[in-house]
């Protein structure tokens, strides 16, 4: 009887994997097709590989999008646990009056977030270009005149980054918050006591407790950012163009397989990434347990699963 | 000692009130204004943009239902699959969750792209449906005479989709609630002589229900903005509120006041269906993380 | 505390002065060295915006290799698109290539800057019947790209007969197996001519009559789908029957699929001209004026003509292209097919170009566009 059922689950589950990978198995066969279309196969080839490699476009959308991804991520777990830290030691109104505003990127429809910051982009450089083509400063150093011109400002790289770090932030905070949270806030204080200054009794102290929040924040973040389509698409402006915004422009024409070959390439990077971090992990569970055995052995038995 | 701690939250406090709350003020300001002058500036205060907004309820309504439907679907499949997964050992576990997240890394256009190759007329699915005899046996049965079943550029293809995109938005919060119930809860109800239904019913559902609510969100709230998948699996045929927005800012019909006051009022719908919705349970903010 | 303040508020100054540029300014006025980031030494470039499926990409190529200037070459779906994102200010091109109407409207608005035709010689191969053109009446901004039809696009083995009227994409014989273009001024210019009104009509009523005409066919079930570029792949796989698209792009979906035909029905159609402009505010004027001195050679329109399958208004090009093309593939073009590509005179006479449409009555298109994809 129960074992029917745990077959029928997993059965269950099959399907569910099966609808999920579907069209990525489907990207990854029509990666080697010879010919051009994504439904009628005609035969293995590697051309569309080869092809990769010359496609400059391609190739600067994937870096652009990495680069991005990589630099929004750093940039908003450093910035995300300080402010949950910040946050954290703040009276509880003020505190939960920030978390709301801080909520609000993750839980705004992701088109409202793209036009609106496009939008507030656009109108601040309109009044910095004006002032910036109009005015110019002449200074005088040492008998020497300097003139200081101030660049012009257009949707980029840079907006784009702005636009990542906003919405990434929210998640880092979401899930060191919850560290903080049940973290003893007496080890700081005995730190402190015991004469350590602010900054060591942070990294003594407080870092290692919330390490695993700042992981999975950080990983969430980077998730986020490479899956991310839309705010890219309003923030990035005419200069760069994210792996997303090249295969929407393409999907409404015709998209080349390169960009199946491309996708499988990031695809098992990925998967060879996570084999290995699991596996790691997976052996360093088992090691702990082990050496754990003993101990609870002797202990309360009833509880060795939580 | 404390305050000065505090402190390590300005720098953020002064970014949000740079990026996240001056935005929404600026689409506020578009909305009660009509177009200036020059493209830079602003014009006369107007509800215009509200009051000609009726033309547009069919979109509205449109993208309501088919949001609901997606995120009723995500939630039969999704909750399953969740408690599923809680049931079996860790390392199956650690597997199911990473396999779940996985085609995440993929970005979403290109899986969505593919569903178009799937579902095309003469795409795979349908060829795979012909060989086997199916569309002969429905024709049949039916009496009618189609060479395909006609699943692309449909209202069923754009649910479709979104239940493919944002289902591990609903399992992973369920899922890490559900992972994280007490079981000895459990082991009492059974020792008060609730069955397993009963178990299921008065303790594991409304425990997890905080998982739901945040899965309901992360999967409601992009479906009813989406305009990508409408337009990719849609055909343009079926336009949803995202649609409507994009193209009044990037797409044909240029008109930013008229999509700022939209992009506004879905905003406000939606903040009311989140409150209706949060009665019912406080959502769990730690849910979305693992 | 202080000493990360100090940090931030160190990285925000080094921020804001590194993107600044300070020259010295000599006793004579001149300027010697520059400092910061202003230009990248070397790094020319030049941002072209154009449709997509609309160049010979090897000429990119080698118009970098010959000048060392990046080309950021990007697409957009449609006129109005193009317009949008202007005004939104989301992208800031240097060249852009719209259409004939796109180009007066342009012009009026201020976008575009007067070309410096002495930096481009190969102007003065483009046949004179394609210069002067009612959209840039003295020739001041313009160097054109290419020109060509609208038409049906249709599969011979899905429909019964071949079609010649516009009323094939309005009729519900094809129900479910049509493709609207999605552009509000071709989708409601064919049914205008179907009507037998003027494309250029600022008539309102005739125009709501039109737009009534496609919604009804909308309502019906009729559409199948609504697309531009996304028409290649429905075509090309036999996933529709009947489409509207532009006569070079047909050549190319015929080349894949030999089943389609094309056809400018008999109540007439639109003739188009897309042509190169520059942007009131390029950053890179010099190197936008090379780019386009580089795609208006004759060679360049040989090369593009032959792989996006649209006319040139290179005189040299247009009547050199069925020797060139016999020279490369070793068989000489078929006649119909070029026919097809560069209208013949009688063809073009049966078909009106668009001209610029007063504001209110583009308002009126934006209107009646949307609540058309409402319903």
């Amino acid at each position: 009887m129960k074992k029917e059922r745990r077959l029928g689950s997993r059965i269950f589950m099959g399907l569910i994997f099966l609808f999920l990978y579907a069209p990525i198995l489907l990207m990854i066969v029509f990666s080697f097709n010879d010919g051009n279309s994504n439904v009628v196969w005609q035969g293995f080839s590697l051309r569309w590989y080869e092809q990769l490699f010359h496609d400059r476009a391609i190739i600067q959308s994937v870096y652009t999008t990495l680069l991005v991804s990589a630099l929004a991520t750093v940039i908003a777990t450093i910035a995300g646990t300080f402010a949950a830290v910040g946050f954290y030691s703040m009276r509880r109104r003020t505190r939960s009056m920030l978390l709301n505003v801080n909520n609000i990127p993750m839980m705004n429809a992701d088109i409202v977030t793209g036009v609106s910051l496009c939008m507030l982009f656009v109108a601040v450089f309109g009044l910095w270009n004006e002032f910036a083509v109009n005015y110019r400063v002449i200074i005088n150093l040492f008998g020497t005149k300097y003139r200081i011109t101030f660049p012009e400002l257009s949707l980029g790289f840079g907006t784009m980054l702005i636009a990542h770090i906003t919405f990434n932030i929210p998640y880092v905070i979401l899930s060191v918050g919850p560290k903080l949270r049940q973290m003893d806030h007496n080890l700081v204080d005995a730190a402190r006591d015991l004469g350590c200054t602010w900054m060591r009794a942070f990294f003594k102290v407080i870092l290692p407790e919330i390490k695993t929040g700042i992981v999975s924040g950080a990983l969430i973040a980077f998730t986020m950012s490479v899956d991310d389509f839309v705010i890219s698409y309003f923030t990035a402006g005419s200069s760069v163009s994210t792996l997303a915004m090249e295969i929407y422009s393409m999907a409404r024409k015709k998209v080349t397989p390169e960009i199946n070959a491309v996708s499988t390439l990031l695809f098992l990077v990925v998967l060879f990434l996570l084999v290995a971090v699991n596996l790691r992990e997976a052996r360093q569970a088992k090691a702990q347990a082990r050496r754990n055995y003993g101990t609870v052995h002797h202990g309360a038995g009833s509880r060795a699963r939580t | 000692m404390k305050t000065s701690r505090s402190l390590l939250a300005a720098p953020y406090v002064l970014w949000m009130a740079l990026f996240v709350v001056a935005p929404i003020v600026v689409v506020v300001i578009y909305a009660f204004t009509s177009a200036g002058v020059t493209a830079a500036e602003v014009g006369d205060f107007t509800w215009s943009n509200f009051t000609g907004m009726g033309i547009y309820l069919p979109i509205f309504t449109r993208s309501f239902q088919l949001a609901l439907i997606a995120t009723v679907i995500c939630l039969l499949i999704g909750y399953p699959l969740a408690y599923a997964m809680a049931k079996e050992g860790p390392g199956f576990q650690r597997t199911a969750t990473v396999l779940i997240m996985l085609p995440m890394w993929v970005n979403f256009l290109l899986r969505t792209y593919a569903w178009m190759a799937i579902l095309e007329n003469n795409g795979l699915l349908n060829q795979f449906f012909q060989s086997v005899g199916l569309i002969d046996l429905v024709n049949h049965i039916l009496g009618t005479d189609m060479a395909y079943f006609r699943m692309i550029r449909t209202q069923g293809a754009v649910v479709l989709g979104m239940v493919y995109n944002y289902l591990p938005f609903m399992v992973l919060p369920i899922y890490s609630v559900i992972i994280k119930l007490d079981h000895s809860l459990l082991e009492a109800a059974r020792d008060l002589g609730a069955d397993s239904t009963g178990v299921f019913r008065r303790v594991i559902f409304p425990l997890s229900l905080p998982g739901i609510l945040s899965g309901v969100t992360m999967v409601f709230v992009p479906s009813v903005s989406t305009f990508a998948i409408s337009q990719l699996l849609g055909g343009g045929t079926h336009m949803l509120l995202g649609n409507l927005i994009e193209l009044q800012f990037l797409g044909g019909a240029y008109s930013p006041h008229l999509g700022s006051a939209i992009a506004l009022v879905m905003m406000v719908i939606v903040v009311i269906c989140m409150w209706i919705m949060n009665r019912f349970g406080e959502g769990e903010e730690q849910a979305v993380v693992l | 505390m202080r000493k990360i303040a100090a940090l931030i508020l160190a990285l925000a100054l080094a921020l804001s002065v590194s993107a600044c540029t300070i020259e010295r300014v000599e006793e004579d006025g001149g300027n010697s060295s520059t400092a910061g980031n202003g230009k990248p030494a070397g790094g020319r470039q030049v941002t072209v915006y154009s449709w997509g499926e609309y160049i010979d990409e090897s000429l990119i190529d080698e118009f970098e290799a010959q000048t060392g200037i990046t080309v950021n070459y990007r697409t957009v779906p449609s006129n109005e698109e193009l317009y949008s994102q202007l005004q939104q200010g989301a992208i800031s091109p240097d060249v852009i290539v719209p259409s004939d109407y796109m180009i007066s409207q342009l012009i009026e608005e201020d976008w575009l800057q007067p070309l410096d035709y002495s930096k481009i010689p190969n102007f003065d191969k483009i046949a004179d019947r394609f210069k002067n053109l009612s959209y840039d009446p003295e020739n001041l901004y313009t160097v054109p790209y290419t020109w060509g039809t609208l038409g049906i696009i249709y599969n011979t083995t899905m429909v019964d007969e071949p079609i010649t009227s516009w009323s094939a994409m309005f009729d519900d014989t094809a129900a479910g197996n049509v493709i609207l273009i999605d552009n509000s001024r071709d989708a409601f210019g064919m049914a205008l001519r179907y009507l037998g009104y003027s494309v250029n009509t600022t008539d309102e009523n005739e125009i709501r009559e039109a737009a009534a005409l496609v919604a009804d066919a909308w309502s019906k079930g009729v559409y199948q789908g609504k697309t531009m570029d996304g028409i290649f792949q429905i075509m090309e796989g036999g996933n529709a029957a009947i489409g509207t698209y532009y006569a070079g792009d047909f050549l190319s979906m015929y080349e894949n699929n030999p089943d389609l035909a094309y056809v400018i029905p008999e109540e007439g159609s639109n003739w188009f001209v897309d042509a190169m402009c520059i942007l009131k505010n390029a950053k890179n004027v010099d190197e936008a004026h090379e780019w386009i001195n580089f795609i208006a050679s004759t060679d360049a329109n040989l090369r593009n003509m032959d792989y996006i399958w649209y006319a040139s208004p290179n005189e040299e090009a247009l009547e050199k292209y069925p020797a060139w093309y016999e020279e490369q593939y070793g068989e000489p073009l078929d006649q119909e097919l070029y026919e097809i590509m560069a209208a013949p005179q009688e063809v073009l006479d049966r078909c009106e170009s668009y001209l610029v449409l007063p504001q209110d009555i583009r308002q009126l298109y934006n209107e009646l566009w949307i609540e058309l994809s409402a319903a």
